[in-house]
């Protein structure tokens, strides 16, 4: 499912002494299945845009088209909310229900389906995060941090949503936790179709994760483009207060002591094999 | 060298019902010195025992079995506990959850204050904190209009007025941004150097423990592995297999190893590894 975002301007408490604008004409097209990373530091409107996404905040100006549908000019919004699911920040503080279970299922609950359907979702929902279905009708305050943040996950991930955005998911898990939610969000991502929105404060996460990355600062679009594109941009994404993996910094570094590697690499396993044919050709020489 | 915290045979059982079974060992009969003046980071996946270990070091918590002192005094003695609790002030996750005024300096005060001390010295307090943070010119801010780097450096500004000689930060940085994030870790530094306060750093991120003097490493209630980043961040597979992670260029060290590279192992900044590979140049 696609979505097109055009010419969105957001003013949050518009005509009162609050008034502050938040969005700024920002333009983007999100493809089909595609997996897009939203950066940019605190303010800079990542969450703001996000909610326009389904609905939950309206533009002061431009419009947001789902799937073909103008989602501005829409009065009655829950389709397209079915369709967009957002998983927020810290989304374990949303859990409130006495099992897991009842959590996971109180989405599809409200969707009035059958039993026997609600009951297929939650256990597929479970089955995705990783969570064995045996603990089911145990509280969700019995689990650990990364576990209750997984089930707030398959409590969105249980009404089948089209569009999953994800807001800071890792934010304060062990990098084992964060591992292990990040590869359930990618094997989300490659199996069941789904168009994937990641806001991260993590440029190794994103560089690891995404094919196209919308850099946000003072409510604008301020670079977008396939990670490789977005992180040659140092200075920039430094002056906005942001910054590149650590192996991009090491590879610029090289590069400006002479030494020839591609200015675009991301990774670590990518440094390791241009700096072993450097380092194998002056053995060589 | 001063001794600032000890922990004794620390044993800390949580018990989360009556019976048997409930019972959880969080801490097994540990030892650990922090010497007076260091900057210390303590790292450890969730569950391991780090934030149990930290609400000792200022007697929130009292040890099940064993003994924790701070400069000298023991935890146990509840006679102690106001002196304990200003040697040695918290900082903790969320900045949201730790500011009480509506006003940035009348936050700060708020601990003086509760000791009873006079208003001009009060005053005194609160601009050294605030100076402290390079947060001066924000005193008569709302927090709430604050970035969360920003009320983070507060929430410190508000523990440094209490006087301690010894600050615990628990996963201070878990929820700020990059730049809010290099700003509380600069002044967490900047404490430590020139104001000579012992900092302990507990943190997720790699890239801030590399810059401790000494890195402990918590597993299981236990200490995996303790000494200088240099040490300890070489222990690439054991990290990894404890569910921690290392700096990029030390991984990349140490796969450049293991293809039959001779590099040392302990490289933990851009910079060393740039010096490294140039020199075939």
């Amino acid at each position: 499912m696609s979505i097109q975002v055009e010419n969105i301007s957001f003013v949050y408490n518009e005509g009162t002494p609050f008034e502050s604008v938040a969005l700024k004409d920002v333009s983007f097209t999100i493809e089909d299945n595609e997996f897009v990373g939203i950066i940019g530091h605190t303010g800079s409107g990542k969450s703001t845009l996000i909610q326009h996404l389904n609905g939950l905040l309206k533009p002061t100006s431009g419009r947001i088209i789902v799937n073909g549908i103008d989602i501005t000019a829409k009065k009655d919004l829950k389709e397209i909310r079915k369709e967009v699911g957002i998983v927020f920040q810290y989304p374990e503080h949303q859990l409130f229900e006495e099992t897991i279970y009842r959590d996971i299922a109180f989405g599809p609950s409200n969707l009035g389906l059958s039993d026997d359907e609600i009951e297929k979702r939650v256990y597929d929902a479970m089955k995705i995060v990783g969570l064995d279905i045996k603990i089911k009708d145990m509280s969700p305050f019995e689990l650990s941090g990364g576990e209750r943040r997984r089930v707030a996950i398959a409590g969105v991930l249980s009404m089948m949503p089209k569009i999953l955005i994800l807001d800071e998911p890792t934010a304060g898990l062990d990098p084992k936790g964060r591992d292990e939610i990040l590869y359930q969000i990618k094997q989300i991502h490659q199996r069941y179709k789904m168009t994937t929105i990641l806001v991260s404060h993590s440029m190794e996460d994103i560089a690891k994760l995404v094919n196209k990355i919308i850099v946000m600062h003072d409510g604008k679009v301020s670079l977008i483009g396939t990670p490789r594109e977005v992180f040659k941009n140092v200075e920039k994404l430094e002056q906005i207060g942001l910054g590149v993996p650590q192996i991009t910094y090491l590879v610029r570094e090289l590069r400006k002591n002479g030494i020839e590697l591609p200015d675009d690499i991301l990774t670590v396993d990518e440094a390791k094999k241009y700096i072993l044919e450097y380092l194998r050709g002056v053995d060589n020489a | 060298m001063k001794k600032i915290i000890m922990a004794k045979d620390l044993t800390f059982v949580y018990e989360a019902g009556s019976d048997e079974n409930s019972k959880k060992i969080v801490l097994d009969g540990l030892n650990i010195d922090i010497d007076e003046g260091k900057f210390v980071a303590i790292i450890g996946h969730n569950g391991s025992g780090k934030s149990t270990l930290a609400k000792h070091f200022n007697a929130l918590l009292i040890p099940t079995e064993g003994d924790v002192y701070v400069n000298g005094m023991n935890t146990k003695d509840t006679s102690h506990l106001w002196d304990i609790r200003q040697t040695a002030g918290m900082v903790f996750q969320n900045p949201d959850n730790q500011l009480v005024a509506t006003i940035v300096e009348e936050d700060v005060a708020f601990g003086p204050e509760n000791l009873g001390i006079d208003p001009e010295e009060i005053r005194e307090r609160v601009d050294f904190a605030l100076n402290a943070v390079d947060m001066y010119k924000y005193r008569e801010f709302a927090p709430h209009m604050l970035s969360g780097g920003q009320k983070q450096r507060i929430a410190i500004a508000g523990v440094i007025a209490m006087r301690p000689q010894c600050i615990i930060l628990d996963e201070p940085t878990a929820m700020l941004d990059p730049k809010g994030r290099k700003e509380v870790i600069k002044t967490i530094q900047k404490l430590n150097k020139e104001n000579g306060i012992t900092i302990i750093l507990i943190t997720h991120f790699m890239e801030e423990a590399v810059l401790a003097d000494r890195v402990i490493v918590m597993d299981n209630g236990n200490i995996a592995l303790d000494g200088t980043p240099k040490d300890v961040f070489k222990e690439v597979k054991m990290l990894k297999d404890l569910g921690l992670d290392v700096p990029q260029v030390t991984e990349l060290a140490y796969k450049l190893k293991q293809e039959g590279i001779d590099i040392p192992t302990e490289i933990l900044t851009v910079d060393e590894m740039v010096r490294f590979i140039c020199q075939y140049k």
